[in-house]
């Protein structure tokens, strides 16, 4: 049993806002489903999957959601595994789909943090609510820069990455934002902008980490039969994995991510290798978390991910992997602290060969799109999606 | 740059934790300890993550250990250095390197255990150069 073209990805949205201050949250979960739905064209009674994260949709699970957007529904599932949710959930809704559970399937993301003023990557953690590693944990007040800055920091001691090799990461996404009329940050920057802006945690300065943005976006899967009903370019779902990765009782290894185990899924899935994909999005909610995904996707070998990005290897037209070509979670939007629908998004757009002329990859018929979500330096979910143009 | 007093969440202990938060009030780091397939783990719990005995108890571990990475939190009003220092006794574990210069701490550094005061609750383990 595999997922491999039991499902496509047949419609698509990213909200064009960035600072969301006259709109409520459940408002931009129903805006982004009605673009993807446009983009699909589809229609709302067509929806009979639903697919969320419970962490931006609040309410019981996705139940208050449901009730809001007013779907009848046969299959939902609000798994959350922050930022990579949306990956997850694309897996999950082609399993569904695979079975027969539903034939056309909703996937919406939304969120204000900037209209909040949350201070996401610096601000230590509440303690509302009380999990088995609170007491554990909060008294050292981790942050979200500060946990994904001791990764690097371990990196670069032991596979000796650089800042200006970190910095080349946020070099490539600017490089592609400018050709973004909706990015946040569309001006291009040098390596050496990177390494002379504020250290925000050592060694991550500030252009190492991404925005902070409102807004959401949608995806909408479905099976092959009705994807080919409708007037757009096939988009299908060819692999999928997805894998937790903790502290493991207290032997914490901070270099390598749960992509080691996720990749290898979704490429066994597929039957195609790292060297086959034409582009990749990969979650950049740091410039570190770009360079340990490449490497335990096995785009290079461990260690090396720092050499890989350097010199302008994720731009597209110049470097050999493509990456991120909206701009990412670095420059262009990171909805809602959680930045893995938008990178189906833009996966989706370099198949369908709707990409900005300037960042289109010539002949994108292999896309891969990946994600980890929570925190790199404590507990994550990983997910990667492969896709492939019909 | 000389590291500051921060004000410490206090831990809220639970029926699970309560002994290890006891023993930080008496100056003792514990670790869990399984007695079925012998491995220490850390955060303690009441069934070992490893072999998933209920045959589990509190270790008082050496309090030394050595920084397997950190990161100094400069956007912070009172800059600290969060990290994971790995016991002698084997688990790595989250904390603080306090009462140093910020700036002076690097991964492969010996530390030795001090307690802080939290906001209210337990004293919480933390580290220092040895």
């Amino acid at each position: 049993m595999s997922i491999k073209g039991k499902a496509n990805i047949v419609g698509i949205f990213e909200h064009p806002t960035r600072k969301a201050d006259d709109k409520s949250l459940f408002q931009l979960h129903a805006e982004c489903a009605q673009g993807a739905l446009a983009d699909a064209g589809l229609s709302k009674d067509d929806i009979d999957g639903y697919f969320c994260a419970s962490g931006d949709t609040p309410g019981l699970g996705a139940l208050s959601m449901i009730d809001y957007l007013g779907l009848k529904l046969r299959h939902w599932d609000s798994t959350d595994t922050g930022g990579s949710s949306y990956l997850l959930q694309v897996e999950h809704a082609a399993e569904a789909i695979a079975l027969g559970k539903c034939s056309v399937a909703l996937i919406t993301l939304a969120g204000r943090p900037r209209t909040e003023g949350v201070a996401t990557g610096t601000a230590p953690r509440a303690a509302a609510v009380q999990s088995a590693e609170t007491a554990f944990e909060n008294p050292y007040a981790p942050a979200t820069a500060n946990m994904y800055a001791m990764c690097a920091m371990r990196h670069m001691y032991q596979y000796g990455t650089t800042s200006e090799q970190l910095a080349w990461v946020k070099v490539a996404a600017s490089h592609h934002a400018q050709y973004n009329p909706h990015a946040m940050l569309r001006d291009v920057v040098t390596v050496e902008d990177v390494v002379n802006s504020p250290m925000i945690a050592d060694p991550l300065h500030r252009l190492d980490c991404c925005v902070i943005s409102d807004g959401g976006g949608a995806i909408i899967v479905a099976k092959p039969e009705v994807a080919k009903s409708l007037k757009r370019p096939l988009v299908k779902i060819i692999g999928a994995g997805e894998a937790p990765k903790h502290q493991m009782g207290g032997v914490v290894d901070l270099t390598y991510s749960g992509a080691v185990w996720s990749g290898p899924a979704a490429f066994m899935e597929a039957g195609v290798k790292p060297a086959d994909i034409k582009y990749a999005s990969i979650y950049d909610s740091f410039t570190i978390t770009v360079v340990m995904q490449i490497e335990d996707l096995g785009f290079c070998e461990k260690g090396q991910g720092g050499r890989f990005v350097a010199d302008g290897n994720l731009i597209s037209g110049t470097g050999k992997l493509p990456f991120n070509t909206d701009g990412g979670g670095l420059c262009n939007n990171h909805p809602s602290n959680r930045g893995g629908l938008t990178k189906v998004v833009e996966a989706v757009r370099q198949l369908r060969g709707e990409a900005h002329p300037r960042v289109q990859v010539p002949n994108c018929d292999l896309a891969l799109a990946h994600g980890t979500g929570g925190s790199l330096g404590t507990r994550h979910g990983s997910a990667t999606v492969i896709m492939e143009r019909e | 740059m000389q590291s500051q007093e921060r004000k410490i969440q206090a831990p809220v202990p639970n029926l699970e934790t309560k002994a290890f938060w006891d023993a930080a009030a008496a100056g003792k780091l514990m670790v869990g300890k399984c007695n079925a397939c012998g491995r220490v783990h850390y955060y303690p719990r009441a069934r070992c993550p490893f072999c998933f005995s209920d045959q589990t108890e509190l270790q008082q571990v050496s309090g030394n250990g050595v920084i397997y990475t950190y990161s100094v939190m400069r956007r912070a009003p009172i800059p600290y250095a969060i990290a994971y220092v790995t016991l002698a006794e084997g688990p790595t574990m989250m904390t603080n390197i306090v009462d140093c210069d910020l700036d002076s701490i690097r991964i492969g550094q010996s530390v030795r255990l001090v307690f802080k005061e939290s906001d209210g609750g337990a004293p919480v383990p933390m580290f220092t150069p040895a």
